[in-house]
């Protein structure tokens, strides 16, 4: 089964002649991703990758059924891609650009919510369901199939877990990159709730960071809900607190969101919290072998 | 994006949001001519402001006169005082850290009566998604106090995604503050343009403290933060402009120019890593082997050898560092190009000159890391080489001990 990318994908590629579109989608095609198509303005009717090129996401879904895309279009263009994805039924957007202005985030989180779909990112490494797809930026060789669902903000602090999971012989039901903006789509909340209800995922591996409150709102949904085992990492212990200007972010977070508070609120949710990035997967390994 | 109080009035005005006459000044002539000025227009009071990039100027003080950054004055004369005094010192204050910062420039303005003190922030609520107005009653510096202390005191509202801010929340905040008659509309006003300004310039943070009433029923902002989000800069060239460079960490303005992403720390182990969450990751198992992080750097995705060579250079600039630790998860990039990279630099002779005492970890993971581990163990140079992340941290304790 899994979550969100599977066997049932049918992706397409959002910026798909460009550079980064181009070489990630080569990655995908060759890790075993059922990629269907693309979707460069202009360019609709060319074939690229072996791939029919549209010219608009519509087109890709009504030709090709795609219910999945990836998005690497420039940052002042990908919040109009994530609503035409949006707009045209997709059902999973996975938006890997960086540096989206917030105020574009703000509605185009809005636009995908209204139509039912779900968005993961942007600024993040995308999703991969070891051995059946992969959808996302992330090195496919260092995942292996498996009961570990696991979720991440970063995207190289997500490969080094997976990589202590899989040499701790834990493989990866699903691996989800959720991003680290200000406004992000599918958030650790979520993917903790998708992880609870999937068959094929025993144990949650966490990754957390220091801002927001994300983390501490998955906790408070973990005590009350979750049953499967978790191990959380928090990165952030030593990282200042920063220069500030003004009172008004310390006002909203209310206290929360450093990552002592986060630590602790994982904790009290019976979360075990790993203090060294290097043990979490010698972490989950003891856990589920004493449970 | 941050920028200066002065600055950020000039926008507000531009909104019509109403600020008290002022004018920015760099030396002690110009703080005494901008006073002369605003008391022909009327000013009896002057109120002399510090312009750094940071909060609680008034209960700052500087290093060397100990002067406060902000101070009201009653005379020309007094004005020029404190001018003197507060011109290049270093102004200390709660969110400067203990360094402080290097008082450039003043703003003059005209000292107007206050009947009454109030809190508003505007910012994105990142727990919903949804950008939220705040107000308060309890207006100055205590704010953060009240929010934690007694949290109803702050009334919020938050703005539906893809609407303006809808008249009846704009009322209910200028209720909230109690604000009669002629006040409560030009409060909401006040509000109204106020937001409008926040979502037309991309900011991320707009905080007022403090929205004052004058005797007149008149609304000014005193004082106004503003700072604007990086990532839109690229449709907004006339605030990318205002951008200071005085203010910034001299290091970390270098390391833009060579696009990485550095913060400068006080301790002691160096680290250049791929990725901000790596990134942080390392710094904290650093400081679990027994050292302290000296800086936050991510090289970003391609850790070549020109970042690598990048990275070194900043770094070594900080005489406290006693060993670097890179840290790189090659997962596209392969690991035995980035010790090439990395052998590269290390050998390249301004930075080979520098590196005599300081021992360098490299952690190559990911893709070719056994081949990475090779090139590196067989360089003859001073570099430990490891490949599980346990055991760089063991290498750290090693080389501190």
């Amino acid at each position: 089964m899994s979550v969100l990318v599977g066997n049932d994908t049918r992706l397409i590629v959002q910026g798909f002649t460009g550079s980064e579109g181009s070489f990630h989608a080569e990655q995908m095609i060759e890790y075993g991703t059922n990629v269907v198509g693309g979707v460069t303005p202009k360019k609709g009717g060319q074939t690229h990758l072996g791939k029919p090129v549209f010219n608009t996401v519509a087109e890709a879904v009504e030709k090709e059924g795609a219910n999945a895309s990836i998005i690497f279009v420039p940052p002042a263009f990908a919040a109009d891609a994530i609503t035409e994805a949006a707009f045209a039924g997709i059902e999973v957007i996975i938006c890997i650009t960086e540096g989206i202005p917030v105020k574009d985030m703000i509605t185009a989180k809005q636009v995908v919510n209204s139509h039912g779909a779900t968005l993961i990112g942007p600024n993040c490494p995308g999703v991969i369901t070891p051995g059946e797809a992969k959808v996302g930026i992330m090195p496919g060789n260092i995942f292996t199939p498996g009961n570990v669902g696991l979720i991440s903000r970063s995207g190289t602090l997500t490969y080094e877990a997976v990589d202590q999971l899989t040499k701790a012989g834990l493989g990866q039901s699903t691996a989800i990159g959720i991003g680290g903006d200000p406004v992000i789509g599918t958030t650790h909340l979520d993917a903790v709730k998708l992880f609870q209800d999937d068959p094929d995922t025993e144990s949650i591996v966490l990754i957390g960071e220091i801002g927001g409150t994300a983390e501490e709102e998955a906790a408070a949904y973990i005590k009350e809900h979750v049953n499967k085992p978790v191990v959380a990492f928090i990165a952030g212990s030593t990282a200042p607190p920063g220069r500030r200007m003004g009172h008004a972010g310390a006002i909203i977070s209310g206290g929360k969101g450093t990552a002592q508070a986060k630590k602790k609120a994982l904790a009290e949710a019976g979360i075990t919290v790993v203090e060294s990035p290097a043990e979490i997967g010698v972490t989950l390994k003891s856990l589920l072998e004493t449970a | 994006m941050k920028i200066h109080e002065y600055q950020a009035k000039e926008i507000l005005k531009s909104y019509d949001v109403a600020v008290p006459a002022g004018i920015a000044a760099t030396t002690v002539e110009e703080t005494v001519e901008a006073a002369k000025k605003l008391k022909e227009e009327g000013a009896t009071l002057f109120v002399v402001k510090a312009q750094i990039h940071a909060g609680g100027r008034g209960k700052g003080r500087t290093k060397k006169n100990n002067a406060k950054g902000v101070v009201l004055c009653k005379s020309i004369d007094e004005v020029r005082e404190t001018a003197e005094s507060l011109l290049g010192d270093v102004l200390v204050t709660i969110q400067t850290g203990e360094e402080g910062q290097l008082v450039q420039r003043l703003y003059v303005t005209d000292g107007v009566d206050i009947e009454s003190e109030f809190y508003l922030g505007i910012l994105l609520d990142r727990a919903e998604s949804k950008n939220v107005i705040m107000v308060s009653t309890e207006g100055g510096v205590e704010i953060e106090k009240v929010a934690e202390e007694t949290p109803e005191k702050i009334i919020k509202e938050w703005i539906e995604p893809g609407m303006d801010l809808q008249p009846n929340q704009a009322r209910r905040l200028a209720f909230a503050l109690g604000l009669e008659g002629d006040a409560l509309k030009k409060g909401i006003k006040f509000i109204q343009r106020l937001y409008r300004c926040y979502v037309e310039t991309d900011a991320n943070m707009v905080e007022i403290n403090p929205l004052i009433v004058t005797p007149d029923n008149d609304v000014y902002a005193l004082d106004a933060k503003v700072a604007f989000d990086d990532n839109a800069l690229f449709r907004h060239s006339d605030i990318a402009e205002l951008k200071d460079e005085a203010e910034e960490n001299p290091y970390e303005l270098e390391a833009q120019k060579y696009n990485l992403n550095y913060i400068k720390l006080d301790g002691n182990v160096g680290c250049m890593v791929n990725g901000a969450g790596l990134a942080m990751a390392t710094m904290d198992i650093i400081k679990l082997s027994g050292g302290e992080p000296a800086n936050f750097l991510d090289v970003g995705g391609s850790a070549n050898v020109e970042t690598v060579k990048n990275g070194f250079r900043i770094i070594l600039e900080d005489p406290n560092v006693k060993a670097i630790l890179i840290n790189i998860f090659g997962g596209i990039v392969r690991c035995d190009r980035v010790a090439n990279g990395v052998i590269e630099a290390v050998k390249d002779p301004e930075i080979a000159d520098k590196l005599d005492s300081v021992p360098i970890i490299v952690r190559l993971q990911g893709t070719n890391a056994e081949e990475a581990k090779e090139i590196i163990d067989n360089s003859d140079l001073n570099v430990i080489s490891a490949v599980l992340l346990k055991e760089a941290a063991q290498e750290v304790s090693n080389v501190l001990a």
